[in-house]
């Protein structure tokens, strides 16, 4: 922000940045028919099973703006219930540690592991911890960290990134798994075959061997309720489960804006999420736990605070909005343009219209510019966000915040802003739109039939897949002067 | 009664049958339709861009033009949604409350044509006769912004002759999204893919909806693969004897 207001995610740590703009990485991808056949394949299912557990409440839309009032009046005063959070965890024998961002909080955690003397670690499916980078900063301290949710274990296996919120390797299809477990995997059987279960059986056999080894256990979060200290989190396989009672350690990573008042806000919260992400009326597991418990668990609990570029989002009162989301990826998952471009595209960890919103956000717009305009603005996450997040009403805030900061740097002005401003001195008067329609006649010329095949530049990208109309003999304007002044 | 037609800046330039067929409409039915020639663009393309400023005077522009008119309709879901949920806040964002007021004052008069007609004139057969396969693709912004819902189908239903047929995946956009198009071309080029290919799935020989500017998308799509099906605006249907 520029004047210097609070501090944006740091470059150079993480992962809330793209190495290319979305149109480029998305171009890309769009070449990748085998991705886009799994992309298509993946969210259609998981729409039709949301749109399915959803259809059942009646009161669903009430549950909605439950949840998005309980975010907001959250935000409001987020300091004290901060504050109220970190007193009642210390309280039941936990540690709070407070990280400004990426870089610190990954600090603290690796010198929290390398307290315990542990060289590897076993983790929770956890977007914060991919958001900081955390398995780097581990690795370069020579502390091995292992995924434990499937889906992280094939992305971490496969060298590759996440590329969908809830469903991180939702750009693989199970023959692609089978290929990564017998390359990354110590000890895969040859004979495995793509069968879902024995994928799920091999996975199985090797984590085993992990969560019983591990002494440190890492974790995020789905909710802190400040009112008791109590940490919450909502997963399927179970895995989760074991890397939150095992291990003799516990460290858990949350971003500032997880932290929710109370129990009864925990209620409308655990109805709204697994519906909206795995389509799902309640999820398998959910684990909650509240500081040490003495012989039962883990006897050492530290909870690291992140900020990393939330109190600046916080300081635009209509960004802040983005920090509502509970994670579910119902928006990745009805989204056209998810669908087709994939999580990669987005080139932050945070994927789909609600990393469209988030990023730059976190980052600086910035630093993504190109991430508010990755959208056609058709309005299908704002109806499937459980917390009722307008996506599109922040995507248009925020490409109106990118070109305001590129005219207070002072920039000279781009082919865009200049177009732009022409287009609007000639809107502003109707005999200036007039004598442009008359000009724009000579677009006539262009075509043939009544269409035109190619443009120049701008809209040339228009024509690389679409015939444009050519300009009519006659303007509607000039019809109703001509024929139609005075009605019958 | 009264209505003055915004014919938006897309219609009045490029396809002024869409407005032509929007008076023939109104005035079979009895109304007396107005254009009030001030009028220009009611500034969507800039706010969407990113460009508020520059929208700021053509927002003021719509309210001058159509402040003092009770009935207001517009041939556009797309328009109509931006008059009615863009432009009192982007006023109020550049901080002219005083325009923010006119400017909801004005759009609460503003009705898409669909709306207008089933609601206001309460009317579904509007005397029309088209005898063709039809597939209606009902646009993102009519559909969730404005929630017009059903109401061009209701309207379709009762045109003479018509065979209206069902479009797979209706809902999903069509990928247009004004400099959408152009910024995220490709993007943009494979939702179109998909969304004529369900067109052509439908087996329709024309495909209607409310808004040019989709149409023109689609349209383009469909025309340069010589596609065989063509896009009509819901006047220009509901306007054919």
């Amino acid at each position: 922000m520029p004047g210097g207001g609070p501090a944006h995610a740091p470059r150079g740590v993480g992962h809330l940045r793209g190495e290319e703009p979305f149109p480029v990485a998305a171009r890309r991808a769009l070449g990748d028919a085998q991705l886009r056949r799994n992309l298509t394949k993946a969210t259609t299912t998981i729409r039709g099973k949301r749109a399915a557990v959803v259809a059942e409440l009646p009161d669903w839309e009430e549950l909605r703006a439950a949840g998005q009032a309980i975010k907001a009046a959250t935000m409001r005063s987020l300091d004290v219930h901060l504050e109220l959070l970190a007193e009642q965890v210390t309280a039941r024998g936990g540690t709070v540690h407070w990280a400004r961002d990426a870089t610190e909080a990954n600090a603290v955690v690796t010198r929290l592991v390398r307290d315990t003397g542990a060289s590897d670690v076993v983790k929770v499916k956890s977007m914060v911890t991919d958001e900081i980078g955390l398995n780097d900063a581990l690795a370069a301290a020579g502390i091995a960290a292992y995924e434990t949710d499937l889906a992280e274990l094939i992305v971490q296996l496969g060298h590759d990134r996440p590329s969908h919120i809830l469903v991180p390797a939702i750009h693989r299809n199970r023959a692609e798994i089978r290929e990564i477990f017998l390359r990354g995997m110590a000890g895969a059987d040859p004979a495995l075959t793509d069968e879902p279960a024995a994928l799920a059986e091999a996975a199985r056999r090797y984590l085993r061997r992990k969560f019983l080894a591990a002494t440190v256990g890492i974790s995020g979060v789905n909710f802190a309720v400040a009112e008791t200290g109590t940490l919450c989190v909502l997963e399927s396989e179970g895995n989760g489960r074991m890397c939150l009672t095992l291990p003799r350690t516990l460290i858990t990573v949350m971003g500032i804006e997880k932290v929710i008042p109370t129990w009864a806000d925990l209620g409308v919260f655990l109805q709204l999420l697994p519906r909206s992400s795995t389509g799902e009326r309640m999820n398998p597991y959910t684990s909650m736990w509240t500081g040490v418990t003495p012989g039962d668990g883990p006897q050492e609990f530290h909870l690291v605070l992140v900020d990393n570029g939330r109190t600046a989002a916080l300081a635009d009162p209509a960004g802040r909005q983005a920090l509502h989301c509970i994670r579910c990826s119902a928006c990745l998952n009805v989204c056209p343009v998810y669908e087709r471009a994939g999580g990669h595209a987005y080139g932050s960890v945070y994927p789909g219209p609600i990393g469209a919103v988030l990023s730059p956000q976190l980052t600086g717009v910035e630093d993504n510019a190109s991430l508010p305009y990755a959208s056609s603005l058709c309005g299908a996450c704002y109806d499937a966000c459980p917390v009722k997040i307008n996506i599109p009403e922040l995507l248009v805030h925020l490409r109106a915040r990118h070109v305001e900061e590129k005219r207070a740097a002072g920039r000279v002005p781009s082919a865009e802003a200049i177009t732009m401003a022409a287009a609007s001195w000639v809107l502003r008067s109707p005999a200036r739109l007039a004598a442009a329609q008359r000009a724009s006649r000579a677009g006539r010329l262009l075509g043939r039939d009544g269409r035109i095949s190619a443009l120049p530049p701008p809209l040339a990208a228009w024509t690389s897949a679409r015939d444009a109309p050519a300009p009519p003999r006659q303007t509607f304007r000039q019809w109703w002067q001509a024929e139609h002044r005075d009605p019958p | 009664m009264r209505i003055a037609l915004f014919a938006t800046c897309l219609a009045d330039t490029l396809f002024p049958e869409v407005a032509r067929a929007t008076v023939t409409v109104l005035e079979r039915l009895g109304h007396r339709v107005d254009f009030p020639p001030e009028q220009t663009c009611c500034g969507q393309m800039h706010v969407n861009t990113g460009y508020q400023r520059e929208a700021l005077p053509l927002i003021r522009r719509y309210a001058d033009a159509f402040e003092r008119h009770e009935v207001i309709v517009a041939p556009s879901g797309s328009c109509a949604g931006s008059i009615a949920h863009q432009h009192a806040l982007v006023a109020r964002r550049l901080g002219d409350e005083r325009l923010a007021a006119r400017a909801e004052a004005v759009a609460a008069r503003t009705y898409e044509l669909s709306q207008l007609l089933t609601d206001v004139l309460g009317v579904e057969d509007v005397g029309a006769r088209y005898p063709h396969r039809v597939v209606y693709h009902p646009t993102c912004h009519s559909l969730r912004l404005l929630r017009v819902g059903d109401r061009p189908l209701r309207l379709l239903r009762q045109v003479a002759g018509i065979d209206l047929v069902t479009l797979p995946d209706a809902e999903v956009c069509c990928g247009f999204g004004g400099t959408f198009a152009v910024k995220n071309a490709d993007v943009s080029t494979a939702m179109l893919a998909d969304k004529m290919r369900n067109v052509i799935a439908s087996g329709a020989e024309v495909c209607t909806a409310g808004d040019a500017s989709c149409l023109m998308h689609i349209g383009g799509g469909l025309s340069r693969l010589r596609a065989g099906v063509r896009t009509v605006h819901l006047a220009e249907i509901l306007a054919s004897t």
